[in-house]
Parts: C-alpha cells; sequence; structure tokens
C-alpha cells in the first residue's frame, strides 16, 4: 500500500473490537471532496440570535491563532465596536442601557420577534432548555469542524490514512519516545481555544426570556445570560460539609506545625481500611476530606470503578495497534497541544511520552462514544463524496468523537503524577473524561457543566464582593475573561501539582464540578485588594497570572466557612 | 562631612568576588554592602578555587585578619576532587571497622551494611591492576572514566572492554601515553546502569550543603534542591555508551541537545519529585530514600573532617550529586565545590539567589562585619530554606533535645517530611 492518500477510496481505520457502527466497508475522501459533515438539526423557526460572534482580538492575550478566526476578523471589529461602553460616557446600570438600545434599534421588530417568540414557546413547551443546548452547540460544532476541514484543505493532509508497513514499524519502535522527531507541526493550529468557548457562552441566549420584563433572575452583570439554578453560599455550605472548619482536612490539617496525632495519622489509617474493604462508596466519602499521597492513586481507581483486568490490558494493546497502523489528523493536533502546553510545564515535562500514548489512543476509543448518550453535544461524522447523509457510509471522526481542543492534553499530564503504567493511566484518564471532564467543554444545563460553572461563579462573586466585581466590570476586565480558562482545565497547569490533586479529591469526591466555581471566586477573594487598585484587563490578569503558590483547602475554607456574607 | 561619610561607610562590610554573577552581586547590593578590590581592605571573598589555592598557598598565601570571611576551606579538595573524596570515605570506613563500631557493620557479601553509598571506585593508573582484577570478575559491567579534576562532565566516558582505557595501563610499553596520563589522573567506577527512570529518562539530584565548621561538625541542607533530567531517554544498550545526551545530565552537556527546553531547563523541584515517589511507591520507602540521602551526606562530611583544616575564617556551599537506582538506593556521584550560580530559567535565576541569600544570612550574621571568633552558631529565623542537616555540638547533647528538633525539621518535600538528626544514637531506630 503506498502511504499517500490518493483519489481511489480506501478502507479507513476499523475502529477496536466493541462493534463499531455501521458499514463492512468504510470509506474516507480526498482533502477538496472530504468534509465533516454535521447531522442536521430541527430549524428553529423564530429562535433568538445564537451562535457565537467570534472573539475580539485585543482579549485574546494567549493562546495560538486559531484556524476559523481569521476570516472573521472584519465582523469581529465591527461587533466589538458594537458591544463596548463608550469611553467617557455617564456610567449608567446596564440593563437600562441595553433595554434602551435594543428599544432604539429594533423598535419595528420587536413586536414581530415577540409574536414569534410566543408561537415558539407554544409550540415547543418545556423542551425548550433542550434546544437552546443543540442550537447553540449545533453552531458551534459547525465551526469546530469548518476549521479542522479548511486545515484539512490547506495542507492537504486527509483526515486519515492507513501507514504504509515501515513507518508502522518505525512508529511501534519508537512508542516510547514519540516525544522526539515529531514532524513539522509549524502548521498545524489548535482547532479552539477555550477563549473561543467563551465568546460561544457569552452570547448564548434563552430565546424565551426578554430583559425587558419585570426580572425574576436578579440583575445579573456577568457575562453568562442564561438564567439557570445555581447554589449560593448557604446551599453551597451544606453541600461542601466536611470542607467546614471544624472536619479535618489534607491540605490544611497535615501542615509541619500541626502534630500528626491530630487528625493524619488517623485520617492514613481510615484510608487504608477504606482500600483494604474495596468499598467505592466510602472511599468516595473519605475522599472529601482528602486523600494521602501514598494512597491516592489505589483510592481514585477505586472510585473510578478501574481495576485492571487482563482484557482491559489488551483492550489497550488493541488501540495501540489501531494508532500503529492508521494516521489520523486528530494526531497531529494532539502532537501540538502537548508540544505547546504540557512539554513547557514545569511538573509535567517529565511525562510528555505518556500523554502522547494516552491521548493517540484516546482518539481512537470507540467506547468513549457511550458518553455522548448523556450529553447534550453529538460526535461529528464523516462521509465518502457523493454519498452525503446515506447513513450505511457514515462513520465517527474521530473514532472516540471528541475533537481535543488547546489545552486538552492537561487533563491528562496530573494523572502521571500518580501511575506510571500506561494501560491503567489510560483507563482512569478516560473514567475522568466520560464522569467530569467532558462537562468543562460541552454546552449543557447540568449543574456540573461550565456554563452553570460561569454562572455560579459570577453570582458568588457579585453577591459576596460585589465592589470588587463592579470595579472589573468598569475596568473591562469581567472576572469571567480571567477565570474561565481556570475551569475549563480543572485548574490543571496553574495550581501547584500537589495542590492540584487536593482539589481532584474533591471532585472525586463530590461528584461534582462546582468547586472548581468556587475556588475560582475564593481566589479572586484572595487577591481582592491587589485587583481593587488595577486600572485595565491586562493589570488583571498580571495580577492573577500566577497561582502556583496558592494553598486550595485554606482558600476554599475560608471563603465558604469563615467569610461573613 | 567627608569624615562623616567615611564613617558611614567604615560600618559596612566590604566585597571582592571573582565570580561575576548577578545572582551574587545582587544580594551583596542589596545588603549595602561595598564592593572593592582585592588589595584594599575586604571583608568578604567570594573567591573561585583557584584564589582560594593561593590564598592558602606557602608561597603567595597571607594571613587573613579577624574580621575576614571567604567561602571556601583551603584544603575542600579532600571532598570536591573525585579521587580524594573516595580515598577518605574508603580510610573512614577502615578506621570505622578497626572501631568496631556498628556503622562498618558489613553484610555475608562484605558489603558495608550503611557505608555504601559510593560506586566501586579506582584511581588510575595507580590501581589499574586492582581495577583489571574486579572489572574481570563482573566482564559485561558497564564503567565510568572520570578526570579528577575536572567539572560540568568534561572529558567523561563510559567503557565496557579494557581495551578502551589501555592508554592507562601501567604496562603499557607506548611511553608517551604513559606521560600524558601521569598528568591527568582519572578515576573509574562501576556505572550505576539501573538508574530510576522517571518518563524513561536518567536524572540525578543536585542538593546544597552549607558547612560553617568540620569540629564541631555544623551543616545545612537547603530544601530547595532540584532533579536534572537528561533529553534523551535512557538506555543501557551498548551501542549507546558514547551518547552523553543518554548518560550525563549535567547542563552543560543537557543543554545542547537537541530538545532542551529553555522554559523549564530539564528540572524538577526535589518536593516534585517527592511527590511522584510517594504517589507512585509509597510513603515508608520514599521517607527512606531521603533518609538515606540525608545519612549519607553527613557520612561523606565526617570521613574529612579529621582531614579538614578547619579555618576559622572558612565556609563552604558544596553542590552534591546524588544519583538513585532502580531499588531506591542512592548514590553519592561527586561533591562540587563551587556549585554552578549560572541560571538557565527563571525558576533557577530565583532558586539560586534566594540560595545565596539564605547562605549569607548563615555566614555573616545581621550582615554586619563579621568576627570569626564568633559561635557559628545562628538563631533559628535566619535559615530560611536551610535546614539543620547534622549539628554535632547538638547531637552530643541530651536525647530529648534531637526528637524535638527532628519534629520541627523541615525536610524536602511538598509539605515537609520530618527532618533527620543523624547522630549515632539515632542509628538504631532509623535502621
Amino acid at each position: 500500500m503506498r502511504g499517500k492518500a490518493t483519489t481511489s477510496l480506501r478502507p479507513l481505520p476499523a475502529p477496536a473490537p466493541p462493534p463499531p457502527p455501521p458499514p463492512p466497508r468504510l470509506f474516507f475522501f480526498f482533502f477538496s471532496f472530504f468534509f465533516l459533515f454535521f447531522p442536521p438539526r430541527q430549524r428553529n423557526a423564530g429562535a433568538g440570535p445564537l451562535g457565537g460572534r467570534g472573539g475580539s482580538r485585543e482579549e485574546r492575550t494567549d493562546g495560538p491563532a486559531v484556524a476559523w478566526q481569521r476570516p472573521l476578523r472584519q465582523r469581529r471589529r465591527q461587533e466589538r465596536a458594537e458591544r463596548r461602553p463608550r469611553a467617557g460616557a455617564p456610567s449608567r446600570p446596564v440593563p437600562a442601557a441595553r433595554r434602551a438600545r435594543a428599544g432604539a434599534m429594533l423598535q419595528e421588530e420587536s413586536d414581530l420577534s415577540l409574536v414569534i417568540a410566543q408561537i415558539v414557546q407554544k409550540l415547543k413547551g418545556s423542551t425548550l432548555y433542550a434546544q437552546l443546548e443543540r442550537q447553540a452547540w449545533g453552531s458551534w460544532e459547525k465551526r469546530i469542524l469548518k476549521s479542522l476541514n479548511s486545515m484539512c484543505t490547506e495542507l492537504s493532509i486527509p483526515l486519515a490514512r492507513k501507514r504504509p508497513v515501515g513507518e508502522q514499524k518505525e512508529l511501534l519502535n519508537k512508542w516510547n519516545e514519540m516525544g522526539t522527531d515529531e514532524p513539522d507541526l509549524s502548521l498545524f493550529r489548535p482547532v479552539y481555544a477555550p477563549k473561543d468557548f467563551l465568546e460561544v457562552l457569552i452570547n448564548l441566549r434563552n430565546p424565551n426570556y426578554e430583559n425587558g420584563d419585570s426580572l425574576s433572575f436578579r440583575t445579573h452583570l456577568g457575562l453568562i445570560q442564561v438564567p439557570l439554578k445555581v447554589k449560593d453560599i448557604p446551599e453551597l455550605k451544606e453541600f461542601f460539609v466536611e470542607l467546614g472548619l471544624t472536619t479535618g482536612q489534607l491540605g490544611i490539617d497535615d501542615s509541619t506545625q500541626v502534630p500528626p496525632e491530630l487528625f493524619e495519622n488517623e485520617h492514613v489509617r481510615i484510608g487504608q481500611k477504606v482500600l483494604a474493604e474495596q468499598d467505592s462508596a466510602a472511599a468516595q466519602q473519605y475522599i472529601r476530606q482528602g486523600s494521602p499521597t501514598a494512597l491516592r492513586a489505589e483510592l481514585w481507581a477505586l472510585i473510578l470503578n478501574i481495576s485492571s483486568q487482563p482484557e482491559d490490558i489488551l483492550y489497550y494493546e488493541q488501540l495501540k495497534t489501531n494508532v500503529i497502523q492508521h494516521d489520523l489528523l486528530v494526531d497531529s493536533l494532539i502532537y501540538k497541544d502537548v508540544k505547546l502546553t504540557a512539554s513547557n510545564d514545569d511538573y509535567y515535562f517529565v511525562f510528555e511520552d505518556y500523554l502522547y500514548q494516552v491521548l493517540l489512543c484516546f482518539s481512537r476509543d470507540t467506547s468513549v462514544l457511550g458518553h455522548f448518550a448523556y450529553n447534550s453535544a453529538s460526535p461529528p461524522k464523516s462521509y465518502i463524496r457523493g454519498k452525503l447523509g446515506l447513513e450505511e457510509y457514515a462513520v465517527f471522526y474521530p473514532p472516540n468523537g471528541v475533537i481535543p481542543f488547546h489545552g486538552f492534553s492537561m487533563y491528562v499530564a496530573p494523572l502521571c503524577f500518580l501511575y506510571h503504567e500506561p494501560s491503567k493511566l489510560y483507563q482512569i484518564f478516560r473514567e475522568m473524561y466520560v464522569r467530569f471532564f467532558f462537562r468543562l467543554h460541552s454546552i449543557s444545563s447540568h449543574p456540573s457543566g461550565i456554563v452553570s460553572l460561569c454562572l455560579l461563579f459570577e453570582t458568588l462573586l457579585q453577591t459576596y464582593l460585589p465592589q470588587l466585581f463592579y470595579h472589573l466590570r468598569e475596568i473591562g476586565a469581567q472576572p469571567l475573561r480571567i477565570s474561565f480558562k481556570w475551569m475549563v482545565r480543572a485548574f490543571s497547569g496553574y495550581l501547584a501539582t500537589d495542590q492540584l490533586l487536593l482539589l481532584w479529591d474533591r471532585i472525586l469526591g463530590y461528584n461534582s464540578l462546582e468547586i472548581l466555581a468556587v475556588l475560582a471566586a475564593a481566589v479572586f477573594a484572595f487577591r481582592a485588594v491587589n485587583l481593587m487598585e488595577v486600572t485595565s484587563l491586562a493589570a488583571a490578569e498580571a495580577v492573577l497570572a500566577d497561582l502556583s503558590t496558592l494553598k486550595v483547602m485554606p482558600l476554599l475554607q475560608i471563603f465558604l466557612f469563615a467569610t461573613v456574607t | 562631612m567627608f569624615l562623616l561619610a567615611l564613617w558611614i561607610m567604615a560600618g559596612k562590610v566590604k566585597w571582592v568576588t571573582d565570580i561575576e554573577k548577578s545572582v551574587l552581586i545582587n544580594n551583596f547590593e542589596k545588603r549595602g554592602w561595598v564592593q572593592v578590590t582585592e588589595n584594599e581592605d575586604w571583608n568578604f571573598y567570594w573567591m573561585s578555587v583557584q584564589t582560594i589555592r593561593n590564598v592558602f598557598s606557602v608561597e603567595t598565601g597571607y594571613r587573613l585578619s579577624d574580621d575576614q570571611i571567604v567561602n571556601h576551606f583551603p584544603n575542600h579538595y579532600e571532598l570536591t576532587r573525585k579521587d580524594l573524596m573516595v580515598k577518605n570515605i574508603k580510610r573512614y570506613r577502615k578506621e570505622l571497622e578497626k572501631e568496631g563500631s556498628p556503622l562498618a557493620e558489613k553484610d555475608e557479601n562484605g558489603k558495608y551494611l550503611y557505608l555504601d553509598f559510593v560506586p566501586v571506585t579506582y584511581m588510575l593508573p595507580a590501581d589499574y591492576n586492582l581495577f583489571v582484577e574486579e572489572f574481570r570478575k563482573s566482564p559485561s559491567s558497564t564503567w565510568i572514566m572520570k578526570p579528577c579534576g575536572k567539572a560540568q562532565g568534561k572529558g567523561i566516558f563510559l567503557i565496557n572492554k579494557l581495551s578502551q582505557i589501555k592508554k592507562w595501563s601501567r604496562d603499557s610499553k607506548t611511553s608517551s601515553f604513559v606521560t600524558q596520563s601521569t598528568k591527568e589522573a582519572y578515576v573509574i567506577s562501576l556505572y550505576i546502569n539501573n538508574p530510576l527512570l522517571i518518563g524513561g529518562r536518567k536524572f540525578d539530584l543536585r542538593l546544597y550543603v552549607l558547612v560553617s565548621t568540620y569540629r564541631p561538625l555544623r551543616c545545612y541542607m537547603y530544601k530547595l534542591g532540584f532533579c536534572r533530567f537528561c533529553t534523551v531517554k535512557y538506555t543501557p544498550s551498548t551501542s549507546e555508551l558514547d551518547n552523553m545526551f543518554v548518560h550525563l545530565t549535567n547542563v552543560a552537556i543537557q543543554k545542547h541537545g537537541e530538545d532542551y527546553n529553555h522554559i523549564h531547563g530539564g528540572k524538577w523541584t526535589v518536593s516534585n519529585l517527592r511527590l511522584y515517589l510517594e504517589s507512585t511507591r509509597g510513603k515508608e520507602v520514599t521517607s527512606k530514600l531521603f533518609d538515606e540521602i540525608h545519612w549519607i551526606i553527613v557520612q561523606s562530611l565526617k570521613a574529612v573532617a579529621p582531614v579538614m583544616n578547619n579555618d576559622k575564617h572558612c565556609f563552604e556551599c558544596y553542590g552534591y550529586d546524588i544519583i538513585i537506582d532502580d531499588k531506591l538506593k542512592p548514590w553519592l556521584i561527586e561533591v562540587n565545590a563551587s556549585p554552578s550560580l549560572t541560571s538557565s530559567t527563571a525558576n533557577d535565576r530565583i532558586l539560586k539567589y534566594n540560595l545565596i541569600n539564605d547562605t549569607l544570612n548563615i555566614a555573616v550574621p545581621n550582615g554586619e562585619i563579621p568576627d570569626c571568633k564568633w559561635n557559628k552558631s545562628p538563631p533559628k529565623e535566619v535559615l530560611g530554606n536551610y535546614e539543620i542537616l547534622y549539628d554535632e555540638e547538638l547531637a552530643q547533647g541530651d536525647g530529648a533535645d534531637r526528637e524535638l528538633r527532628s519534629r520541627q525539621g523541615q525536610s524536602l518535600g511538598p509539605k515537609g517530611g520530618r527532618s533527620r538528626d543523624s547522630g549515632r544514637t539515632v542509628l538504631t531506630t532509623w535502621k
């Protein structure tokens, strides 16, 4: 077989053992005729404006230029001009301004849109949220796919191809050191970065909700404009009761000033007992107070129900074979991401090769498709030229349905401190992904979804640190713009590793990502004094640039339990 | 006015250095010290090793006055030259054995139980025949050749065949080689070909140890040491024996590698190492490893203490290089008298700046003009990131004192483990 893709139809990589979707022969296509297609959605006549308008350039202070942003540069500038408050204009409460602007511009159309909205509501009823999700997600997904397609076209690289035998042997030989001799990646760009995703979230609107009328939802000055239910501090206190001041914590009560007899020794003993009993539920309860470093790897495996059976190891080996045999475009994206993020990280650069081994296999793992059952997103499909829409000729691309974005490899990196055996590392990561991490980059109304987390963060800040919040808004430094990247990555790469692991202990213990939003708010509270002095977004970013010295548990405890509310 | 200025300046420490590094100079300036030349009246001289040789040499030497401090001991090479270090440690072990000390206990194979921390080493050409005997016992072993007086990995190479070191053979007929080799002494050590690998790569530890006096021995360990990783995956394969990027961890070598990264510089903090080992191997073995590391540092200092010229004008900050093998046993590779003060990354610069800062706080109390007659016992508050590794005076005090200290001490580690003062009586519990 020749290494290059040709115009003739070729078999696609067969997915892993679990029964794959359809056809005996899968095709892939050559660049110009090939594109990723997104299954058609029900059109919602008259649904409110959705779809992001692209991020404004000046606010992207980090992260590489993303492929699809360039054509939108013109539109973005115009929209930015519209959105920004005029310099020198007297400050007034935003809702009024928005109302006034909306009223002036849409006077004629407002009646029409109201009518349409009412009709829509009558027709769709309570499934509105679901549609909101699908709509927003739909256009976002389209954009990602378009970006991937255009990269494909520009670089003349097929989405997938089978490797020639010589190349397979070579890859097998250097399986353990893929970090060296990587291909030329300079032309690749990440498909999207968290900042782009934030712009989409900012523009989410509930089409059924109008700002102008009687406000049942308290005036929200943040970026997220979707009225989801989030917890307030009393509810959080109840939810996170084990983090209270009177309960022992690892991360606080194990510091050197505290004699270990008071808490630590007993806690370790209980942990060992939990492991001996192999009681998953008890482990989950136990880990709310933090896990001793020596027990953490086993406790997490217990909570995530991972046990290394021979069939699991075999499964991983099968995935590895898939990687050897076939090359996917997504692989280059993974390479690029690792090289941009983990390879430059003080803590994780050592594990670079493990990251490739995990992520390349991950992208070929069709069992991950299972999580789309409870994810509002759906995996993209690819079709053969000329057979668009014919399900028999469709296959998911990438095979696991997850397109990596800038920073994706940082989900795996901290786990390398716990597991050095690749198949176990792989299983743990996969389980963490399908339980938690996927929520951080898909749009949904779930309380642990990123939209709710953003809203929770903003609400906490606005309610309990109103002066700070207002000040930051005034200087054009909406807090969410700074904290979003922390939450999307679950703080990986921002905190010191030992602190990060203490935080992720609690994610597992409470089975919820809400703690990320609480921590983000706590960080702002901690640096509030400095933040009140800044006068620009860049300065605010600088104050919050380095979180590596923070101690997570004291911050959380003080914010939740020791602040006068 | 002039006299006033003179009087004010008279109270300030006058410093000289022949090592032009910003981490040093910034520290001097931040204390308001005054720079002078070596011919003037100076109080503090941060010397290179050549200069210290001159100061204490018979021909060119001069006496130091009571208000002058230097940063090297006159015969530091007893510890910092590879051949002399091994010689001193061997002598120390033999002495303990003769005394019948429990420290010198051996196992059934004749290996020291507690003092086997230096790989088998021979001097060349002096011990050539002894080496050949040892080599023939395990002919598939790899050995590492190191020139005695060089640093930064210069001149080091690996061998696995006798033919590769023919020129050091005493029996060599080619006289020109013999004369050349007698000028340049080498040590040959058994190569540790099973180092602990992380991410598939070999690394070593660089730890800083400050010694303020040898008799009584008082030394401090800097908590923020670091690991230096190779940029290339480790392989013991014989085909890669001459690939220095695989085997030598010196930054001076690695930074020329293709994959060298200037952001992290291939360095890990020791607390990262501790977290990784505790998470993957367990707490007991990790604590044991770090205890052993402290132990071998103290033993190496005790070994040279009798021969060291304990000049009261001197202190010294050593760079200890330690390798951990895959059985989690630490090995002492060498001790550096002038650990590099060049900063390879931003974090490195901060670390070395703080290192010098804490060193000066201990060596020159209060930043005032020093008086060599002081008792060299700084208060706990000025230690900064140093912790007491071993204090002979205190160790010979009552045992209760030691117990208290081992609780307060903060060892290397993210949250700080418990430090250990390795006195003789603590040995039994440590065992």
